[in-house]
This record gives structure tokens, C-alpha cells and sequence, in this order.
């Protein structure tokens, strides 16, 4: 079954008195499951479409369905709710709020979702655990490593238990060594049943999914399934 | 989560708080202060008794000068004091009395330091200025009929001449002229750092016909009860007029005043007082509003990023919204308190100073602000006061965190 349905979608944006077309006519289907990567040089649309796919922003035109919900005619708060339900952002630079420790940063997506104190603290120390930082629930940010505040993001990823996790350049920041973790855990999570969104300019990162989309331009240069995949396995 | 913001720009945020604690400082310590000297006068103002009134030649006044118009007026003579008892039955009591300045007073080799009222007094005088007899007695009817040489002493003589032993049938000088002490009066305290105990009262026909009976006297009037009290007063009034031969139209040539409206020239006055203050500081909590819209507008723009991050993971405008203008909210609150701590300390070292008992901020019984519309205690302002800090809080931070729910997701993320 379809998560994400994408349907001739367009974005132009107005520059002053030119528009620019982000993306031109995109028509995509991500299945339940699914391990996806989204590649492109910088300007072929893929933040954009990203974004898209975020619910962070809507379509110019087009259809654009999550989970059979119409996205492209929903409301700010409408979205907010899907961003905090339905999706799980995984950012190059973390993102992660630096005053507050690794629970609490975990905690945040539940705070908003509504979940009460006590099945919140439950939740962020469960997702915290996967991700193997039980140890480090009340270190902050700057008292982690690169790997480790990915893997904070990662958890706060999936603490809400989303329908996609949508990951943008996750080891664009990170040695390489600590990037083949982060990567290991991705193919675990897929293993478990995740649906992952890779963004990502990296041939050997986008290689580790089963999908790749190529953006050129604001449209989809190809869409193709990978022969050769990359396994990562821990060091 | 909102003392977390406050903590990161210690600087920039305790000069803010410094802006909402000052204006609330004002208040606090203004109205405190005004609430111990109100709260000393009516608990302390015991210079008549009760349901007592008296009747003088210029009126009492705490301020502006109010004799310019009664300067020409004469004075209220012995003779017409007595044609006022004489006219007056309704009364309980009606004592005569007259103040012949300050004295020192000496006794074999001792003696007081020159700050003694000389007072002469008639024997109703005693129940009309609230004298209780504590030790030997008061004038007689006689006594004053005859111009005796005796005296009654104030506690303040009596614990700076009689440490030791009883004064009953001392003899004291006073301008070189011998007394003998009949009787001491019971303490009434200090009364605003002064002290209503440091005189000595000799018969008001003795006094006339020692100092001269050139000088003006008080006729002081009690009731038999609070119910006929302003009846007596209007009685007086006409009795005193046809005595004077006021014409009618004309002005009263004489004042009278009570406790009460002592207390009320004196509250007149502070009203004023507190109002100016509270106009003063409402401006500089106006200002010190403008402060935290600026504060918040920095904050809003350093953790741009933040809210970005917040919203991506599902945060509405609202959840924005709320979390800034909480964080504003007890900002204002925080400063709020910090001025209530502060005003409160001001004002009650002005108990301190003027012996006056405390009013702590927690106290709700004795009204510190009254106005016609309402009365406020203590505790009543203090929670005004945060009350309106936290309105000053919303108000003022309404916008930076409008501006907060409303920047776009995906720009904020970008942002660094």
C-alpha cells in the first residue's frame, strides 16, 4: 500500500518577477517499507520535494497524499499534527535543541503529540535504548559525539512511531566510520519494518536503499531499483 | 523551559528585571510605607478619646497653609468656654485646655531635658484627652476654682524625675514656680517617633494666671455615645456661632476636628501621594514593558533554529506561541517578585524607624491602598501586582512571540 502518493506536483516560487520552477510535474509513489533514496545536485529540487514530503510545505499544484490523506489542502495546524504524527526527520546538522538533554530532546515530538509526563519519560528512554544511548539520557547535546547526537535524532525519530522516517543527509556531518553507524542502524530500522526516505548527494549513502530517484532540474531524471546494494555492517 | 531562556542572557535579562522590579518597587515600597505611617496614626492618634471632639481656634492641617483665611480670627476666650458649658448639656464630658509651649522641668537636683508641654487643663479634661489616673488623682473642682499649685504628670516626667519612689506630694518647678505633684497619668506611647507622654498638667486657671489669659483655648466635647456624636458636633457648632456672635452666611471662626478627621486630612494626603506613585510607576512599567518586547524580539531571533526545529517535529503556532509568551509571561512575573521583595523591605524599615508595627507583604487585614472603588491590603496589592506584571508580560510579549508562531518552518531550519 501506497504511504506517500505524489501526482504531477509542481512548486514554483516568485523571485521577484521570475518564477522559478523547484519542481516541474513530479509524480512518485513510496510503498510502506520502502527504502528510498532521493539524489540530485544542488538546484535539481530535492530539498524541495523533500520539504514536500515533510509536510513542511504544500504543492503549488498537483496531489500530494499521505496515507490516503490529502496533504496539498491542508491547514498549518493540520500539517503541524502530520509532522508530529506521521513523520520523522533525521537532519545533517541533528538539530537538536542544546539546552536540553538527550531525553528531553527525545521527549519533544511526544510533548506536542499530547502524550502525558510519565508514558512520555517511558517512550523517550524505550527509543533512547534502541538506539543504544540508555547510558546517555541526560547528557546534552554538546556533551555527545557527532555519532552519538545522530543517534539522538534518530531517536527522537522514532519515538513517535511515524510512518516514514524522512532522513536528510544523516552522515553529511560524520566521519566516515561514524556514518557506517548511522547507516547500520538505518538498514536495522528497515529490517524492522521502518520506511526510510534517504536525501542525500552521496552515491555510496544513496546505495545502501533498494530505490534511488535521480531529481535534474525540478523533474525526475530516473527512478530505478539498485542492482548492487550496499550492506553496511559494523566494524 | 522558560527560566532556561532567561538564564542564557543573564546580563540583558537582569537589566530588564531590573525595569519591572523597579516600577514594582515603587508601588510596593510607597504604598507599604504610606500603609505603616497610615496604620501607626489610627492605632496611635489617641490624643482624644473616644467619641470625643474638640473645638480650636485654626484648624489642623498636615499641609498647604491653612491659616491665611483664619489668621484674623480672635481667639477662644476662657469666659466663652465656660458660656459653652454652661449652654451645652448633652454632653458626658466638656474639658477646657490650653498649651503654654515647652518647659523644663526640675525637681530637687534633677531635671528633664527642656521638651516638656506645659498644659493647662480643666478636671473634664482628663476623660476628654483619654488620661487614665495611674497613680494618686486628678484635679478637683476646687482645685481649678482656686488656682492651685498642683500638677499632674505625663509618665514621660515620671520615668525621667521619679525613677525611684513615688512623685505623690513631690514638689516640682516649673519658671521658677513650685507644684506639688497629685497624681501621674498612665502611658500612651510613641506616636510616630515623638512621644505623647512627656507633659505635665497644672489647673487651666492656675496656668491663665501664671502665663497670661491673652491665648487662645480647645474646648473638647465627648458624647455619650457614637449616635448623638454628629448631633453634638452641630449643636456645638450653633452653640459656639451664638457665642461669637458669628452673623449667619457667614463662615465659622473656629475648627473641629476628632481622631477621625485627623486620620482622614492625614489619608487625604497619602492618597495623593500614592496616586502619584502609582502614575509614575505605571510609566516605568510601561517602559520596562517595552524592555521585555525587546528581549523577547532578540530571543525570538536567536533561536530562530529552534523553532524551526520545533515545528518540523509538530509544534502548531499555538504550542510557538504559548511557549514565548509563557517565557515573557514569568519574566515579568520573576521581575515582579523581585520588586515586591524590595518594596516591601523599603517600606517596612519605615516601620522600623518610626517604631510603627510592620506590615508584611503577606498581611491581609489592614488596607494599604483605598480608593472608592476598592481596598487593598498587603497580600491584595502584592497579587495585583504580579497580576498586572503578568498582563504586562502578555501584552508586550504578544508580539515576538506572534512573530515566533508565524516564521516559516523550513527558513528557520536553514537558518544559523
Amino acid at each position: 500500500m501506497n504511504v506517500i502518493n505524489i501526482r504531477n506536483i509542481s512548486k514554483t516560487y516568485v523571485m521577484g518577477v521570475e518564477e522559478v520552477h523547484a519542481l516541474h510535474d513530479v509524480t512518485v509513489q513510496i510503498d510502506r517499507g520502502e527504502y528510498v533514496a532521493i539524489m540530485g545536485p544542488s538546484g535539481s529540487g530535492k530539498s524541495t520535494l523533500m520539504n514536500m514530503l515533510g509536510c513542511l510545505d504544500t504543492p503549488t499544484s498537483g496531489l500530494y497524499e499521505f496515507n490516503g490523506a490529502n496533504v496539498s489542502e491542508m491547514n498549518d495546524n493540520d500539517l503541524a499534527r502530520i509532522r508530529n504524527k506521521e513523520i520523522g526527520f533525521v537532519f545533517q546538522t541533528f538539530n537538536l535543541i542544546p539546552r536540553s538533554d538527550a531525553l528531553h530532546n527525545v521527549e519533544l515530538p511526544l510533548i506536542y503529540g499530547g502524550v502525558n509526563a510519565h508514558e512520555r519519560k517511558r517512550l523517550a528512554a524505550e527509543a533512547l535504548n534502541h538506539v543504544n544511548l540508555g547510558d546517555r539520557m541526560h547528557h546534552r547535546p554538546n556533551e555527545l559525539s557527532g555519532g552519538q547526537r545522530q543517534r539522538v535524532a534518530i531517536a527522537r525519530a522514532l519515538v513517535t512511531k511515524p510512518s516514514i522516517i524522512l532522513a536528510d543527509e544523516p552522515t553529511g556531518n560524520l566521519d566516515t566510520k561514524t556514518g557506517d553507524e548511522i547507516m547500520t542502524l538505518f538498514e536495522e530500522l528497515h529490517h524492522q519494518g521502518n520506511t526510510i526516505i534517504l536525501v542525500t548527494h552521496e552515491e555510496y549513502i544513496a546505495e545502501h536503499a533498494h530505490r534511488i530517484i535521480r531529481l535534474r532540474d525540478g523533474v525526475i531524471e530516473k527512478d530505478e531499483n539498485v542492482q548492487k546494494r550496499v550492506i553496511p555492517t559494523v566494524a | 523551559m522558560a527560566i532556561i531562556a532567561i538564564r542564557v542572557n543573564k546580563l540583558r535579562s537582569s537589566l530588564t528585571l531590573l525595569g519591572i522590579g523597579v516600577g514594582v518597587f515603587s508601588i510596593i515600597g510607597v504604598m507599604t510605607a504610606m500603609g505603616v505611617l497610615q496604620n501607626a496614626i489610627e492605632n496611635g492618634l489617641s490624643g482624644l478619646g473616644t467619641n470625643t471632639f474638640q473645638i480650636q481656634k485654626f484648624p489642623v492641617t498636615f499641609f498647604h497653609d491653612g491659616r491665611s483665611r483664619s489668621r484674623n480670627r480672635k481667639d477662644i476666650t476662657l469666659e466663652q468656654g465656660e458660656m459653652f458649658i454652661e449652654r451645652m448639656n448633652e454632653a458626658k464630658y466638656i474639658g477646657l485646655e490650653s498649651w503654654f509651649g515647652i518647659k523644663q522641668i526640675f525637681h530637687n537636683n534633677d531635671k528633664t531635658n527642656p521638651n516638656i508641654s506645659l498644659v493647662g487643663e480643666t478636671v473634664q479634661g482628663f476623660p476628654t484627652n483619654n488620661w487614665t489616673i495611674k497613680q494618686g488623682r486628678a484635679f478637683t473642682n476646687q482645685e481649678v476654682d482656686n488656682a492651685a499649685s498642683v500638677c499632674v504628670l505625663g509618665n514621660g516626667v515620671v520615668e525621667k524625675l521619679f525613677e525611684r519612689g513615688s512623685p505623690i506630694g513631690e514638689i516640682v518647678k516649673i519658671d521658677g514656680n513650685k507644684f506639688r505633684v497629685i497624681g501621674t497619668v498612665e502611658p500612651k506611647g510613641g506616636f510616630l517617633g515623638g512621644n505623647q507622654d512627656n507633659y505635665l498638667a497644672i489647673p487651666l486657671t492656675t496656668a491663665m494666671s501664671l502665663y497670661g489669659k491673652q491665648r487662645s483655648i480647645n474646648i473638647m466635647v465627648q458624647t455619650r455615645d457614637q449616635e448623638s456624636y454628629n448631633d453634638i458636633i452641630e449643636l456645638s457648632t450653633a452653640i459656639l456661632r451664638t457665642i461669637r456672635h458669628v452673623p449667619p452666611g457667614a463662615e465659622d471662626d473656629f475648627a473641629i476636628f476628632s481622631n477621625d478627621t485627623l486620620i482622614k486630612q492625614f489619608n487625604d494626603l497619602t492618597f495623593m501621594v500614592k496616586i502619584g506613585t502609582l502614575g509614575i510607576a505605571c510609566i516605568a512599567l510601561l517602559a520596562a514593558g517595552v524592555g521585555i518586547m525587546n528581549i523577547m524580539l532578540v530571543s525570538v531571533t536567536e533561536r530562530t533554529k529552534e523553532i524551526g526545529i520545533r515545528k518540523a517535529l509538530g509544534a502548531t503556532k499555538i504550542n510557538v506561541l504559548m511557549q514565548f509568551l509563557s517565557e515573557s509571561v514569568v519574566f515579568s512575573q520573576i521581575g515582579g517578585v523581585i520588586g515586591i521583595i524590595a518594596g516591601s523591605i523599603l517600606g517596612n524599615v519605615v516601620a522600623l524607624i518610626t517604631s510603627a508595627p510592620p506590615i508584611l507583604p503577606w498581611n491581609s487585614s489592614v488596607a494599604i491602598l483605598s480608593t472608592p472603588f476598592v481596598s487593598l491590603s498587603a497580600l491584595g496589592l502584592n497579587i495585583v501586582a504580579i497580576i498586572f506584571c503578568s498582563f504586562i508580560g502578555i501584552v508586550f510579549g504578544v508580539y515576538p512571540a506572534w512573530k515566533a508562531a508565524n516564521l516559516d518552518p523550513i527558513e528557520s531550519l536553514r537558518y544559523e
